[in-house]
């Protein structure tokens, strides 16, 4: 067996995990916004991830499946899910805040098979794939070993994202007032703040990270149903062992998530899909409350 | 400027506020005085739309605000100081301060450098963590955060609560001075020597009632308020 293990294979092999972990990495800080700003467990995140591949797939092709479609099915697939949670926050949870977590658990829960079911009627059960464009197509030699050129473009979005999310929360008002929010929102009711809007604009941006992820995943993985439920386990996983509502820690948990998995395949592969929550198991046994601070 | 009418407050099923009825006119400040679980606070969550109350009415500036919400409260005019001053602790002395800013219907223009005026200790700190603060700096950031709403009336509890007396005696003097630039101020209180230099009209509440009400020299020597307060 250890003869499969090559120094080039493990890098190689490292760098799709890294990938994995940005596409990981974007959807959970999204589940992890949410959860740190409105203390809301959106168990219908994935629901959103597998909308956003599916809504890319449609524009893609509708654009006449080339560069340009992709590119436009980018960028219009987030917004389009970030249009659908607005309609859910709107509509749904913005009378249900203050409702206790388990509460917020099964109502999460429905509206995720809602939109489990509203996904099924309206693509099917069929596989699709996404093509990438072809500049991304093809692999290109790092190191000595073949690396797809789209593993790379997601090692760029990656953090592209961290950074956009760091600038927002850290340097923009409205990122200053939902970390004060997600700490005590009657407080920030109490200095003339409407709670209300930057709780609709905090679930947006976390539901547009998820409609992200669904699209950049896409050219990686079959568009299918079912993509929904594997993501949401593993964003609630990642997001427990960095810290609820921690960004940073999102984005270790993601590293560590992915990572592991990548090399599990390596090391195990008929057992690769446990290495990651081996993982989640030790980190939690050492420390239960995650790598870092959580918002809690 | 504002007036309570008759409230009836209760946290879930329990009564705590009984028919509280007070006024507070433009430029006064008034204090409200009991002590500990008397009803205070909730009187000034009830105000403020933190604890809305079940029966009666508030007016403020004119209007009838029963049940509106804190945020219109504020931009309507009212801050508030909370007793366990409620810092953002994960954002800096400045980005607490930045966050609360608006253009309020005070009289007073502040910004960051005026409230740094008025509490100069403050202004070393911009950069650090509110969570860090001292209990008394946080007392100190709780008020200006309140005034950088720039706000016409202050609902302030119990801002003296666990500072040195050093500290209470310049507290004062701060709040006087904003009293002199116009702001009116209803204090929440146990601490009647300090009350009482500084406020034109008093309440006394006890057990969620106001049982006494009148000129706070004439409240301190009523042997009955003495009683009520402990002294
Ligand atoms: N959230 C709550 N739920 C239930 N009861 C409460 C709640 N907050 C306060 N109370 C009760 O309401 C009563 C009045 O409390 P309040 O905080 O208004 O008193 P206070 O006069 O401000 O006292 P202190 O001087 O100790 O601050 C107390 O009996 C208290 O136990
Ligand atoms: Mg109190």
């Amino acid at each position: 067996m250890e003869s499969y293990v090559t120094v080039s294979g493990l890098i190689s092999q490292f760098l799709v995990g890294l990938s994995r972990a940005m596409i990981l990495f974007i959807v959970s800080s999204g589940l992890s916004f949410i959860l740190g700003v409105l203390r809301v467990p959106n168990v219908a995140h994935g629901s959103l991830y597998m909308i956003g591949a599916f809504v890319a797939h449609t524009l893609a092709m509708a654009a006449g499946g080339g560069a340009a479609g992709f590119w436009l099915a980018l960028v219009l697939a987030p917004t389009a899910v970030a249009l659908i949670s607005l309609a859910a926050e709107r509509l749904l949870f913005c009378h249900l805040y203050e409702r206790e977590h388990l509460m917020l658990l099964l109502f999460t829960f429905a509206l995720a098979l809602i939109l489990g079911d509203l996904t099924k009627i309206t693509w099917g059960a069929d596989y699709r794939s996404l093509v990438a464009p072809p500049f991304l197509q093809g692999s290109v030699m790092v190191l000595g070993t073949p690396f797809p050129r789209y593993n790379l473009f997601l090692l760029a979005v990656g953090p592209v994202v961290a950074l956009g999310l760091w600038l927002f929360s850290n340097k923009t008002k409205v990122g200053k007032i939902a970390r004060a929010a997600a700490v005590d929102r009657e407080m920030v009711g109490a200095i003339g703040i409407n709670v209300g809007r930057v709780f609709a604009f905090a679930f947006v941006l976390g539901c547009f990270l998820a409609g992200l992820g669904g699209a950049l995943v896409s050219p990686t993985v079959s568009i299918t149903l079912g993509m929904d439920h594997t993501i949401i386990i593993e964003a609630f996983l990642i997001v427990t062992i960095g810290g609820l509502g921690n960004m940073w820690g999102a984005l270790a948990g993601s590293l560590i998530f992915g990572v592991s998995q990548s090399m599990g395949i390596l090391l195990w592969p008929q057992f690769a899909i446990v290495f990651p929550y081996l993982a989640v198991v030790i980190i939690l046994t050492l420390k239960p409350t995650g790598l870092l601070k959580s918002v809690w | 400027m504002l007036e309570v009418q008759g409230i009836h407050t209760y946290y879930g099923l329990s009564h705590i506020l009984f028919d509280v009825s007070l006024r507070v006119e433009a430029g006064q400040v008034v204090c409200l005085l009991g002590r500990n679980g008397a009803g205070k606070t909730t009187t000034l969550k009830s105000i403020m739309g933190l604890a809305p109350p079940a029966r009666g009415r508030i007016r403020f500036n004119q209007r009838d605000v029963t049940g509106w919400p804190p945020y219109r409260m504020a931009r309507q005019g009212a801050g508030f100081v909370p007793d366990n001053r409620r810092i953002f602790a994960d954002l800096t002395v400045g980005e607490n301060l930045e966050i609360a800013a608006r253009q309020g219907p005070g009289a007073e223009k502040w910004d960051r450098e005026r409230v740094y005026d008025l509490f100069p200790a403050l202004r070393a700190m911009d950069r650090r963590r509110g969570g860090l603060l001292s209990g008394g700096e946080q007392k100190m950031l709780a008020i200006a955060r309140a005034l950088m709403t720039n706000p016409q009336f202050l609902l302030l509890d119990e801002p003296t609560e666990g500072l040195a007396p050093l500290l209470v005696k310049s507290l004062g003097e701060r709040i006087r001075k904003l009293k002199e630039l116009g702001l009116t101020v209803l204090l929440a209180e146990q601490n009647l020597r300090f009350t009482l230099g500084l406020s034109d009209y008093g309440y006394i509440i006890d057990n969620g009632r106001i049982c006494h009400h009148g000129r706070v020299a004439e409240l301190v020597n009523d042997p009955q308020v003495r009683k009520i307060c402990g002294i």
